[in-house]
């Protein structure tokens, strides 16, 4: 498998070979594709992880990094020394590591019930990687995987806005929302991002609202 | 290291919020010269936050860049003196702003009124049920102010931010539709009420047949078009959602931003100075006047500015470590109860029930401006305390925010936290869930307080102010309490399941709870347990008003932006009118 086989055909910027390997496993048990839709790897969550690692948060930009530096109690929040980029990277190598010694292969060639079952031992903090909590790293994993599915596309991932049509989120907000507000019908419409009102791809009113797009329902859609 | 001197002004304001905003436009007006220092960015509300790119949940809510920066400048943090208090190295509970226009411009728009109980807290405990029934180790406080000293400032505050609301109580006389439990008012807001949603007609309904009178909350998201008392026009709020944590795109929700600086700045004999850092408050050789303050400009030059008065404006956290990194009054010290600087530091409690349906739908990202529908009864004082063993209450409230995509999902209790089931349920349930939001008091205790840690230093070396801080016993019997009413009206809303949330037995920071830090430099009749005097006035030093957050001796349930913004509009109220005429203590 290479690079460009990866199932939407993006550019990495921060993520190695390996990583991607494990993150397009791992982030589609989290989010699974069903028939409900995608999941996170096809709605680009691997890209949205790499442009966040690559970016201000992934260095912690504008976290404090003083030190000394101690494990602090679970009400005093994040304490590693480590950024998010280093967690990534220490994490996933050092996972792949363990797989590889108890199972003789990475993460990412091994069958998708043992995958989920790594996931939850590592949500526990029941493997014990050399360098960092194993908890921290699924913590890290599963909200940059939460946000990846839900932020705007413009990050990367939720493509096809996939994540607000699973929530019926119409996105940028309607000027139509005012006359709205004590409605008791629901209100569907095709989701808007910021991307493409940016990318003039949803049109606009005089106030800058795009125009919602509003979608008729069938009644079996309620089930 | 020596540091430019600059000419003397009447008045420099430490902070560009609520409070330096109204403050220096008072005192401004009033034709004295102000300077306003503020540490943060200079913002133009119609390029940096304009449309469609204020619609970011991401770039405002997790990544702000409106908020404090911390690598420069964090707290730390412990639950008990026991522990190693140890750095906020991320935004969790909290989010303090660090721009022109501070913590408010990103607030979420709640403008309620403290109840006349709040601010004589103590005596009317003591004289209701006895000094005994105050909890061991509480530092319960009046203020210094009644009710009618204050309401007039209520009134001006709400005149600038455009107050919308329907009154319940005018001048004792219990109106319909408005909250029977307020205060009385010596007029009618501002602005009309919210509306009320799908989801607000519902808990009405329910909170009626339980006996409660529901009301739309105030909200200073503009209900209609709106010209404020300094001549600034506000829009109709476009009930788009993206309101905590984000500026207003609309220009909708009152914030220092769009209800003051526009005026302000047309002031001739003010001037706003972003990106300035001030380091400490000069005092002269007596201990006694405070002769400016000292300041790291844009530029990294260190710069000393005389004025005739100095006001801390800033966030609860900076006016509290700026009086100690000062030498001004003495620290509290927990094991004497001696010292007031840092004394009586307070959070807010809350949490909330939450109803799902299978048969019915909601809009829940049509809202925003805090359209709330809410209920009172369990605020104040006003159901016996003394069978229920606590002190405090809550106001409690359906409200509909704007349910943004990351963080507004909510799933009934028991759903996995990830994968196929957890899937199915926010598909099924963002839609059709609603939250019954309570809004808690917490009082102040002998072990919860400020001081400066230390170890951990900031950018410029400094040390990093430190918060010792858990809940007591009295605030986890009053949630209890609280949750219990609320899982009864939840019930009352016949949905299929029901949920909550609440803050567990120890306090942490992570995870948002709210930005309502309070106290540490508290108001009050006696120098021994209060910084400032009831004008906001330092005990020690005349010239020195110190105002916010900071001068609350415990934390109401109402949440502090309304009390911060009248308290500006009364401390400038009597500089303008008493100090400067006679300089010295006002009291």
């Amino acid at each position: 498998m290479t690079l460009s086989d990866n199932p939407i055909g993006a550019s990495y910027i921060y993520l190695l070979e390996p990583e991607l390997r494990f993150l397009e496993a791992a982030v589609e048990h989290l989010i699974p594709t069903d028939e409900l839709g995608p999941g996170a790897r096809d709605a680009g969550v691997v890209v949205y992880i790499d442009r966040q690692l690559a970016g201000t948060w992934g260095a912690h930009g504008r976290q404090y990094r003083g030190g000394p530096w101690m494990e602090g109690t679970p009400q005093q929040g994040y304490q590693s020394r480590f950024t998010p980029q280093e967690v990534y990277r220490i994490a996933i190598r050092e996972l792949n590591q363990h797989c590889k010694a108890e199972f003789d292969r990475p993460f990412a060639q091994l069958a998708s019930d043992r995958q989920l079952r790594l996931l939850e031992q590592l949500e526990k903090d029941e493997i014990a990687l050399p360098s960092l909590s194993s908890k921290l790293f699924f913590d890290l994993l599963w909200r940059n995987t939460e946000e990846g599915y839900f932020a705007d596309p413009l990050y990367g991932g939720n493509r096809d806005k996939v994540g607000w049509k699973l929530l019926g989120f119409p996105g940028v907000p309607s000027g139509e929302y005012r006359h709205l507000l004590t409605s008791r019908e629901p209100y569907y419409a095709e989701p808007v991002s910021v991307l493409d009102v940016q990318t003039g791809k949803a049109p606009v009113d005089a106030e800058g609202f795009p125009k919602h797009v509003i979608i008729k329902r069938n009644s079996d859609r309620e089930r | 290291m020596s540091a430019t001197k600059l000419k003397s002004v009447d008045v420099v304001v430490v902070g560009s919020g609520v409070v330096g905003s109204i403050m220096s436009m008072e005192l401004a007006s009033a034709g004295m010269s102000v300077v306003c220092l503020e540490r943060g960015k200079q913002f133009d509300v119609s390029t940096d936050f304009h449309k469609p790119n204020v619609y970011d949940e991401l770039k405002f809510d997790r990544h702000s860049d409106i908020f404090q920066n911390l690598a420069r400048d964090t707290i730390t943090f412990r639950n008990n003196e026991a522990q190693t208090a140890l750095p906020m190295r991320e935004m969790g509970a909290f989010k303090p702003g660090e721009m022109v226009g501070g913590t408010a411009a990103h607030w979420g728009g709640n403008a309620r009124r403290f109840l006349p109980h709040d601010f004589e807290m103590y005596s009317r405990i003591k004289e209701r049920y006895g000094q005994s029934f105050i909890p061991e180790g509480c530092n319960l406080q009046d203020w210094g102010v009644i009710w009618d000293d204050i309401e007039p400032y209520y009134d001006q505050f709400e005149e600038i931010f455009g107050v919308g609301g329907k009154a319940g109580n005018l001048d004792g006389e219990i109106q319909a539709g408005g909250n029977p439990h307020e205060g009385p008012r010596s007029r009618e807001y501002p602005n009309p009420p919210t509306q009320r949603t799908y989801e607000g007609a519902l808990f009405a309904d329910a909170v009626s047949a339980l006996g409660y009178v529901p009301f739309q909350g105030p909200t200073a998201a503009m209900t209609q078009d709106y010209r404020n008392l300094y001549r600034v026009q506000m829009l109709e709020c476009a009930r788009g959602g993206f309101c905590s944590s984000h500026v207003c795109a609309q220009g909708a929700k009152a914030n220092p931003l769009v209800a003051v600086l526009p005026a302000l700045t047309r002031q001739p004999n003010f001037e706003l100075r972003p990106l300035c850092n001030v380091l400490r408050v000069n005092v002269d050789s007596t201990g006694k006047k405070a002769t400016g303050v000292t300041y790291i400009d844009a530029r990294g030059n260190e710069v000393e500015q005389p004025a005739n008065i100095v006001v801390l404006g800033a966030y609860c956290f900076s006016n509290v470590r700026l009086l100690l990194l000062s030498g001004i009054g003495t620290p509290y010290d927990p094991r004497t109860g001696k010292g007031a600087v840092g004394r009586n530091y307070a959070y807010q409690q809350g949490g909330s029930v939450q109803v799902f349906f299978d048969d019915r739908e909601f809009n829940p990202f049509i809202g925003g401006g805090q359209v709330n529908t809410s209920i009172d009864e369990f605020n104040g004082d006003l159901i016996d305390r003394g069978p229920l063993g606590f002190i405090g209450g809550a106001y409690v409230n359906t409200s509909t925010s704007g349910a943004t995509p990351i963080k507004g999902k909510r799933v009934p209790p028991g759903t996995p936290r990830w994968g196929g089931e957890w899937k199915k349920a926010v598909a099924h349930y963002y839609r059709r869930n609603m939250s019954i939001s309570i809004h808690a008091s917490c009082l102040s205790y002998r072990h919860n307080y400020l001081d400066l840690d230390p170890t951990y230093k900031d950018a410029y070396g400094l040390p990093l102010l430190r918060m010792t801080f858990d809940w007591n016993d009295n605030e986890l019997r009053m949630m209890k309490y609280l949750n219990e009413r609320c899982t009864e009206i939840g019930r009352a809303l016949n949905g299929s399941r029901l949920g909550g949330t609440n803050k567990g037995i120890h306090f942490g920071i992570t995870g948002y709870q709210s930005t309502h830090n309070v106290g540490g430099a508290v108001m009050g009749s006696d120098p021994s347990t209060s910084v400032v005097n009831k004008y906001l006035q330092s005990w020690d030093i005349s010239n020195l008003f110190v105002v916010g957050g900071s001068a609350f001796p415990q934390n109401p349930a109402n949440g502090p932006t309304e009390t911060i913004g009248m308290l500006a509009c009364w401390a400038a109220d009597a500089i303008k009118e008493n100090y400067v005429r006679n300089p010295g203590s006002l009291v």
